[in-house]
């Protein structure tokens, strides 16, 4: 962002002259929320969603820890774990990360360019309350005769379609999701498109809004391509077809090829939203810009390019032909190469800053360290001869795990404390936001990074209950995982005390913060820059 | 607050979503026509292949292998009359494989061929096959039915060795068509 | 191989006794099993390979944001520098991971043409799985069985059986009838599923391949060694996935042509007739 106007330039906003005539405040109570047009109503919205399906999903991955403490079965049948499984990734992926990332992108893009609102107020809406009702159906099924999907969440035939009664409305929470996801994308393609303040050039905008606008065209590429699968698995459970099902002359493998090639980019769309909240955070406590500003945004389209030919090293082992398996195997590698300069440039931006640590710091430091390794693993899953041993392990596990949780949640969490004071007017505790990310930090790693060595050791995924040799190294990731869950209900604490209260924040909030939300008032008046500003 | 670019805008991005879907949809011919080339999954012809009768016989010997795959609850008895045979690319050869109906009613059946490697899949021609007809089996028959087919000669040298799989379905529907409908006899 | 924990632990207070005892215990495996065919040598020598490179990487990479963290502190007076962008560095760190790539493809693709080379085996063995077993057919020998998981394991896997699976010999990973191999041999596998997809994993042998309905796979392993090797179907199938082990017990050629003879004569033929 090294071009992009500094605070106050070219515009004062003074918060006495935000209301005109025809602006209103919020309406009283429940209505409030349920038609709001407002884009920082919906922003709440979204982000209170996505910390409710935190714990929603997060319940699922104790119970998944609990039964995974010792050898034997304790407290869940396999099937029921297996349904745990399969939903603890439906929920965090659609139910919670990505809503959360929308959430931010609601927030802070119209502030971020200096436009009054998204471009599509009303379709904002509906793509929100699109989502409790979808996920109010899927979080169903578990209730439903037979049970929820247990076929895991990639939804692979055969397995998927033995599913019970509850199959047609898991794949109907699937569409809606989508659907939520592909409108709220074309809302924020919209806004950044043609909403953007006079002077915000595209190469000066932060790079949130430059990871948000190539995460909006993946999700509309990649998620239809979704909807076209699970549809089909849906004609071939009940209309007869054969798309997927040998026996009348389809190929389940055909599903893989489906799946993946929206699977691969959906890991893109839950990362770059978080690149780009890292990519806010360290300049700001740096104290310095964005190093390689433009290498950046080309770093994110690239990932975003290179997203879509990927895909089948999700499947080396379903037998491929030599040439497809080498490919495969190097153009994953390829992705390596701007997600290592992204790695650089974010330290070099540190280098020869003047460094703080405060709480947001802390946790893209974490993301920094943490997602790197998360790299690492997924360039050794890249040697196809490697990931014979690797596929469908522990190692997998630990690996998705290391660039989802501290990676793409301790990114959401890190520009959740960024943008609080923002959002509330109030400055967190900033104490508790300590211990927050300590707890955090460490117990995550406790958690995930034994699953590196089980995996090794030879503990395949998904399953129930493990040989003995595995026994020890589980109970650590358990234990981790116990102090995981915990930690994030003191994170839920810490937000809830800030929206009621605490030391009034300033407009800038932080140390001279580069960007137009700086610019407003803390809290963010209802509407803002119903002037442009004007960015020079 | 008029933005006219946002209606051009908001059709394009809607137009790329239902398009992306519809690409969905397109990937299932694409992985067939993918498959025919690559010999991914193993595919060999299912439709009758007709030769050229002046192939050139070539000296390599190649071992073709035949295995039967059942499902657990399948009501067949499926196996092949021999386990394998050398041949020579480019010459035509007969086997057979024998099934047996051990319900009491009428069963439809539908084999789904497989080749291994996946590389030798387009190299491994059929030319009469019980795999592109269903198969109608009475209460308790039980009968052989052939293949005919020939390796190409363009077969890669690193190939020695072809397994040709069949797995063998209760094709319901046309079971349920048989039951119900007029009695037809068998197809071959 | 895997080995089994022979000490029977109190859960808690063992835990800090074993994490002291880290190095000793076979338990706390950490690496990948170097395992017994060349198809695994080739895996764990790229995973190692790829594992160094990572570690040094990051090493270095640690090591710089470290200093930086350690060294421009606010609170030990820095002053924040202006620059924003640098060709010349950023040229260096674009080629320099290119350049350990194109040596990591280097390595890795004549290790992949080996694996999949099928060519010149002298037996086949045709592996199914079913919902939750697996099916051994000698291919040509007319002689294949069922390998479920072993009952002592299954009464033990039960929920709340009160069986505590540390007292039960290769917990979940014993079978009733092992498929049995001769050493030393070429063997080619073919994989397929009956039901839904499976995958048949040996970590000793690093096979791992998907068992697909009316598709059949391919692949080959040679064992070196003598012994008795257990992996784990690897692809979600089902409630029972976590309980479809997979025993092979590898013997001397002599022993293992013995073992099939005594086999094929002890199966009647009906057993033979049906797949």
């Amino acid at each position: 962002m090294s071009t992009a106007s500094h605070p106050h330039a070219g515009h004062t906003h003074d918060p006495a002259d935000a209301h005109h005539e025809d602006h209103h405040g919020p309406a009283k109570g429940l209505t409030r929320w349920l038609f709001t047009t407002n884009h920082k109503d919906i922003g709440t919205l979204y982000l209170l969603f996505a910390l409710v399906m935190l714990f929603v999903g997060g319940a699922m991955a104790m119970v998944i820890r609990l039964e995974l403490f010792q050898p034997g079965l304790q407290f869940v049948n396999p099937d029921f774990f297996n349904q745990m499984t399969t939903m603890h990734a439906l929920i965090m992926i659609f139910g919670m990360i990505m809503p959360a990332f929308v959430g931010f992108a609601n927030w802070m893009i119209p502030l971020m360019i200096g436009a009054p609102d998204m471009a599509l107020p009303r379709l904002n809406n509906w793509s929100f309350w699109i989502l409790p009702f979808a996920s109010t159906i899927l979080v169903s099924t578990l209730f439903m005769p037979g049970g929820g999907p247990a076929g895991g969440w990639t939804l692979y035939p055969p397995l998927s379609l033995q599913a019970g009664n509850s199959f047609p409305f898991t794949i109907f929470a699937i569409h809606m999701l989508g659907m939520s996801s592909i409108l709220g994308s074309i809302n924020i393609i919209v806004t950044i498109m043609n909403m953007r303040a006079p002077g915000m050039t595209l190469l000066k905008m932060p790079l949130f809004v430059w990871t948000w606008l190539i995460t909006a065209y993946l999700l509309i590429a990649a998620m239809p391509v979704l909807a076209g699968g699970v549809t089909m698995l849906l004609t071939d459970q009940f209309f007869g077809t054969s798309f997927f099902q040998a026996a009348g002359g389809g190929d389940p493998v055909l599903f893989q090829h489906i799946f993946w090639f929206f699977g691969h980019p959906e890991v893109y769309i839950i990362i770059l939203p978080a690149f780009g909240i890292v990519s806010q955070i360290i300049p700001t406590f740096s104290r310095k810009p964005l190093f390689g500003y433009a290498a950046m945004v080309y770093a994110t389209a690239s990932i975003g390019f290179l997203s879509f030919i990927v895909w089948a090293h999700h499947m080396f082992t379903v037998g491929m032909p030599l040439a497809g398996e080498m490919f495969f195997m190097l153009s994953t590698m390829l992705i390596a190469i701007p997600t290592a300069v992204k790695v650089f440039n974010w330290t070099a931006t540190m280098w020869r800053g003047s460094l703080t640590f405060e709480t947001p710091m802390l946790f893209a430091l974490a993301f920094l360290f943490l997602f790197t390794i998360g790299g690492f693993s997924g360039l050794m899953l890249a040697i196809a001869p490697a990931d014979f041993q690797y596929h469908d392990t522990y190692f997998v596990v630990a690996h998705f795990h290391y660039v989802l949780v501290p990676g793409a949640l301790f990114g959401a969490i890190a520009g959740a404390y960024f943008w609080l004071p923002k959002w509330t007017g109030h400055r967190y505790d900033e104490r508790l936001g300590k211990i927050h990310f300590w707890l955090s930090a460490i117990s995550v790693n406790v958690t995930f990074f034994p699953q590196h060595f089980l995996g090794l050791a030879g503990m395949p995924r998904r399953i129930p209950d493990y040989a003995t040799q595995f026994a020890d190294w589980n109970m650590i990731s358990s234990i981790g995982s116990f102090g995981f869950g915990l930690s994030q209900v003191l994170f839920a604490y810490i937000v809830f005390k800030t929206i009621r209260g605490g030391a009034k924040a300033t407009a800038e909030v932080w140390d001279q913060p580069e960007g137009l939300e700086w610019t407003v008032p803390s809290p963010a008046p209802y509407h803002t820059f119903d002037e442009a500003p004007v960015v020079k | 607050m008029a933005r006219p670019g946002n209606r051009g805008l908001v059709l394009q991005l809607g137009g790329l979503a239902v398009g992306m879907f519809a690409f969905g949809f397109l990937l299932v011919p694409l992985y067939d026509a993918m498959c025919r080339i690559t010999g991914i999954g193993g595919r060999t012809n299912a439709v009758a292949a007709t030769i050229a009768t002046t192939q050139e016989v070539s000296e390599r010997l190649v071992t073709v292998e035949f295995v039967t795959v059942l499902n657990e609850q399948a009501p067949w008895e499926f196996r092949p009359t021999v386990s394998s045979i050398q041949v020579r690319p480019g010459q035509l050869y007969d086997t057979a494989f024998f099934a047996r109906n051990l319900t009491d009613g009428m069963l439809v059946g539908s084999a789904v061929p497989s080749v291994a490697p996946g590389q030798a899949a387009k190299y491994f021609v059929k030319t009469q096959c019980f795999c592109f007809t269903q198969q109608n089996f009475t209460a308790g028959e039980g009968r052989d039915m052939g293949v005919q087919f020939m390796v190409d000669p363009a077969l890669p040298e690193f190939i020695d060795r072809i397994t040709l799989s069949y797995t063998f379905f209760v094709n319901r529907p046309a079971t349920a068509q048989l039951i119900s409908g007029p009695t037809a006899g068998s197809t071959t | 191989m895997h080995r089994v924990a022979t000490t029977a632990r109190q859960p808690l207070a063992g835990l800090i006794l074993t994490v002291l005892a880290l190095p000793a215990q076979a338990a706390w495996e950490l690496n990948m099993t170097q395992g017994v065919t060349s198809i695994s040598h080739e895996a764990y020598d790229l995973h190692m390979l790829v594992l160094w490179i990572c570690t040094i990487v990051g090493i270095g990479v640690f090591a710089v944001m470290i200093y930086a963290i350690a060294t421009f502190r606010k609170s030990k007076g820095a002053v924040p520098a202006t620059f924003s962008h640098s060709t010349y560095a950023e040229m260096i760190w674009t080629i320099i991971p290119t350049l350990i790539l194109i040596f990591l493809a280097y390595e890795t693709a004549p290790a992949l043409i080996r694996i999949e080379d099928t060519s010149n085996s002298e037996m086949t063995i045709k592996i199914t799985g079913y919902q939750w077993k697996w099916q051994y057919e000698y291919v040509g020998q007319g002689y294949s069985f069922f390998s479920t998981l072993a009952e002592s394991s299954n009464a033990a896997r039960q929920l709340n059986s009160g069986v505590n699976p540390r007292n039960v010999g290769n917990y979940l990973l014993e079978v009733d009838h092992p498929l049995v191999v001769p050493t030393g041999v070429k063997i080619r596998y073919l994989l397929t599923g009956s039901d839904v997809i499976h995958a048949w994993w040996v970590p000793a042998f690093s096979i791992k391949r998907d068992a697909i309905p009316g598709y059949v796979n391919e692949g080959w392993f040679k064992v070196d060694k003598a012994g008795v090797y257990r992996g784990q179907c690897a692809e979600l199938c089902g409630k029972d996935h976590g309980f479809m082990p997979i025993v092979v017990e590898a013997l001397p050629r002599a022993e293992f042509e013995a073992w099939l003879t005594t086999q094929k004569l002890a199966a009647t033929p009906a057993t033979v007739a049906a797949n």
